[in-house]
């Protein structure tokens, strides 16, 4: 009899992207920011970003374990996840706090929803809430090594002074470890768009927004701008923000979720109590995702409007 | 909204474009299933022992959706015999072993002077759509053409490795014109358009050459990007308009033909040979010298390939068709059909699909799809087997491009799912 061959359904081939590939890409894309944030605060940040990969990583490994599940941590997802929680910390943040920011971000927002792609809301910017609420030392900024101790960028611009442009670009002030400096950020943001892992829509309408927000209030071009280079905005916006799992899929429900998350950051920040409002702009833009969705869903062709 | 098509970037590893195509000329022995077309087997009319030339009919059209069968070699009629096509019906096939001669059989050009005439000579000469659907070409030409406004010659051949049609536009201009010329002069065709992929340059220029000597004809240079050469994109492309659902070309006032249908039409008008051979590119990573042959109709892929050279390596799938949309063959005893524009010997490392993971609703499937589908949609409603839900997503517009598999991150299922999601939609709806 001759050789029987392989059968398959079409398509046999494949353009060889994976998922790890893909949280491999952020990784590298927030190397940057973490190199600065490193460099800045000093080696307290190496720890606390450590400190979350590390956690984030080992309590999805025990999670599987102990729900007898598949091993997931290859996927680089848990990394992923601990690396944005570190780098949405202030340096100074206790080491135990940190393993609880990991815990409530993997174990419960993540794994006990299904894992992967099963989360509503971004891991880890409900665990950032979480200790914000109940921290005061993640309220708190920390500050670099060599800047003495007082507010942060957007505390001083609310309060009516003068913030150097050239200071938010290079992150020489207070604030969470890898949202001070933003040439790193906007580095990562540009890897990614070369890579196409993300698209512009998300980033762009939301600092957009919060730039002409702030243009409208404050009428001053230069100051709309230090207001959107500061804070977490962009750390946000490019990294958290663009989270597929929990933001919309096609561009037109990019670009309204992008508004969204920028109108409610512009509302926090003026009318709220927080002096920022990034994060919970995202989380509250996380749970109308669905209904994104559906508004926007595409024009199939030869059919009707769907 | 103006409607837009999408296309991805597959890479198209033309390799045998500009290679002249090599006859095969010594073949062993052919198998020909009475099933190479849509709709019902033909009827052998040859029995074991026969002897038949090439050009023998070996099989009768059975009704009028059906196709006649002629023999593609010299020899002896060795058996008649089941024969389980990929879809699997059961259909007779009748296998002749090679005398070597490869004798022609006395033939003559048919005597065409009006539209039944003309109709039934396509019918005699055995051509079905040669770009893979095996559509019976009279039954789909046996339409009123004063309601039609464009005749659409598809050459855009956008799957990866496949260059039939594109052989056949560098090396068959008079076939073509010869056909379009009859079709003008017997169903009254006014209005031409040939689609060429804009990446084939020598059989856009042969086209463009071609329309300054026909009147009517218009040569339009299209994205030759996968899916744009499907039946819905050059219908866009061309006239603009979108085919509605559920609906065929003729009902927006098109047809559309592909060219190698047309040039075979034109060879047995002037000649009276019938379909006998095709081209059929020969290529894959396991072909170490790929090659765009013209084979007899029945030749055994194994003759084939070996006719191209020895494997660079051990291939573990063999698809007929492109890696896109083509089907895996069980063994290299297939023979080829009339639709088989291409045989690929596809390496491991080629076919290597890892394992799937969870959707991370990247949203690659979605904002990709040519016509504007939500695969990830269609597969979490299948899941759930609503049929509602399936309706809504309109899952029964995919064409089966299998673009939103091959992006996958995750590696999901997902033109499999919509195909599986479509059968289920037809079943409720009986």
């Amino acid at each position: 009899m001759e050789k029987m061959l392989h059968l398959s359904v079409s398509p046999h081939t494949h353009c060889g992207r994976t998922t790890s590939g893909i949280m491999l890409d952020v990784l590298i894309a927030l190397l940057p920011a973490t190199i600065a944030g490193i460099v800045i605060f000093g080696l307290e940040a190496l720890l606390v970003v450590a400190v979350c990969v590390a956690a984030c990583v080992g309590f999805e490994y025990l999670f599987n374990l102990i729900a007898k599940k598949e091993q997931t941590i290859g996927d680089y997802s848990a990394a992923v996840t601990g690396l944005l929680l570190g780098l949405n910390l202030p340096a100074t943040t206790p080491i135990w706090q940190c393993v609880i920011g990991a815990l409530f971000a993997i174990v419960v927002v993540k794994c006990l929803f299904g894992g992967l792609g099963y989360n509503f809301v971004n891991p880890a910017i409900t665990a950032r809430v979480l200790m914000l609420i109940s921290f005061a030392s993640v309220a708190a900024p920390a500050f670099p090594v060599d800047v003495k101790a007082g507010s942060t960028p957007l505390v001083d611009l609310a309060n009516g002074k003068n913030v150097e442009l050239l200071d938010l670009l290079l992150g020489k002030h207070g604030g969470a470890i890898g949202e001070t400096c933003s040439i790193a950020l906007i580095l990562g943001f540009l890897y990614l768009l070369f890579r196409d892992v993300i698209s512009w829509e998300i980033p762009v309408s939301f600092i957009g927004s919060v730039f002409v927000f702030s243009l409208l209030m404050e009428g001053d071009a230069e100051k709309a701008l230090a207001l959107t280079l500061s804070g977490g905005l962009l750390l946000g916006a490019i990294f958290m923000a663009t989270d597929y799992v929990t933001s919309p899929t096609t561009p037109a429900g990019k670009l309204i979720f992008g508004l969204g998350c920028g109108l409610l950051t512009f509302l926090i920040r003026y009318f709220g109590s927080y002096p920022e409002g990034v994060s919970f702009a995202i989380l509250i833009m996380n749970l109308v995702v669905p209904y994104i969705d559906k508004l926007t869903k595409h024009k199939v062709y030869g059919g009707k409007k769907a | 909204m103006a409607f837009f098509l999408n296309s991805i970037p597959v890479p198209l590893k033309k390799n045998t474009a500009d290679k002249p195509a090599l006859r095969m000329t010594e073949v062993k022995s052919v198998t020909l299933p009475m099933l190479m077309h849509k709709g019902t087997p033909a009827t052998p009319v040859v029995k074991m022992g026969d002897l038949v030339k090439v050009g023998t009919k070996i099989a009768e059209a059975n009704g009028e959706l059906s196709s006649p069968i002629y023999a593609s070699i010299s020899g002896k009629v060795t058996k008649v015999c089941d024969y389980l096509t990929a879809s699997g019906e059961r259909v007779p096939a009748v296998i002749i072993t090679a005398d070597g001669e490869m004798t022609a059989e006395e033939l003559s050009a048919p005597v065409v002077n009006s539209r039944e005439e003309l109709l039934a000579a396509i019918r005699e000469s055995g051509v079905v759509g040669l770009g893979g659907a095996g559509f019976p070409t009279h039954v789909k030409l046996d339409v009123d053409f004063d309601k039609v406004d464009t005749l659409i010659v598809n050459g855009t051949e956008c799957e990866p490795y496949i260059t039939s049609d594109n052989h056949t536009m560098n090396e068959r201009v008079d076939d073509i014109e010869y056909t379009l010329n009859a079709f003008k002069q017997y169903f009254g065709v006014k209005h031409i358009v040939i689609g060429v992929g804009d990446n084939k340059k020598t059989s856009l220029e042969n086209m463009k050459a071609l329309a300054t000597r026909v009147e009517g004809v218009e040569v339009l240079a299209l994205p030759s990007t996968y899916s744009h050469g499907s039946e819905e994109a050059i219908v866009f492309h061309t006239t603009k308009k979108v085919l509605p659902q559920g609906k065929l070309p003729i009902d927006i006032g098109c047809v559309v033909c592909n060219v190698t249908t047309l040039a075979e039409i034109g060879k047995y008008l002037q000649t009276g040979i019938p379909l006998v051979e095709r081209y059929v590119t020969v290529d894959g990573s396991c072909v170490k010298e790929p090659q765009c042959v013209i084979a007899p109709i029945g030749v055994s892929l194994e003759e084939l390939f070996a006719f191209v050279g020895e494997f660079e390596c051990e291939p573990e799938r063999v698809v007929v068709g492109g890696p896109m949309m083509g089907i895996t063959v069980p063994s290299l005893a297939t023979p080829v059909l009339k639709t088989t524009n291409a045989a690929l010997a596809l390496s491991p490392a080629e076919t290597k699909f890892p394992k799937e993971s969870p959707c991370i609703r990247c949203g690659r499937c979605t904002n990709n799809c040519p016509l504007g589908i939500a695969p990830a949609a269609i597969e979490k409603a299948y899941a759930k087997r609503d049929v509602e839900e399936l309706t809504a997503l309109q899952v029964n517009a995919c064409m089966e491009c299998g673009s939103c598999s091959y992006l996958c991150p995750a590696h999901r299922p997902l033109v499999q799912t919509n195909k599986l999601a479509k059968m289920l939609v037809k079943e409720a709806n009986n």
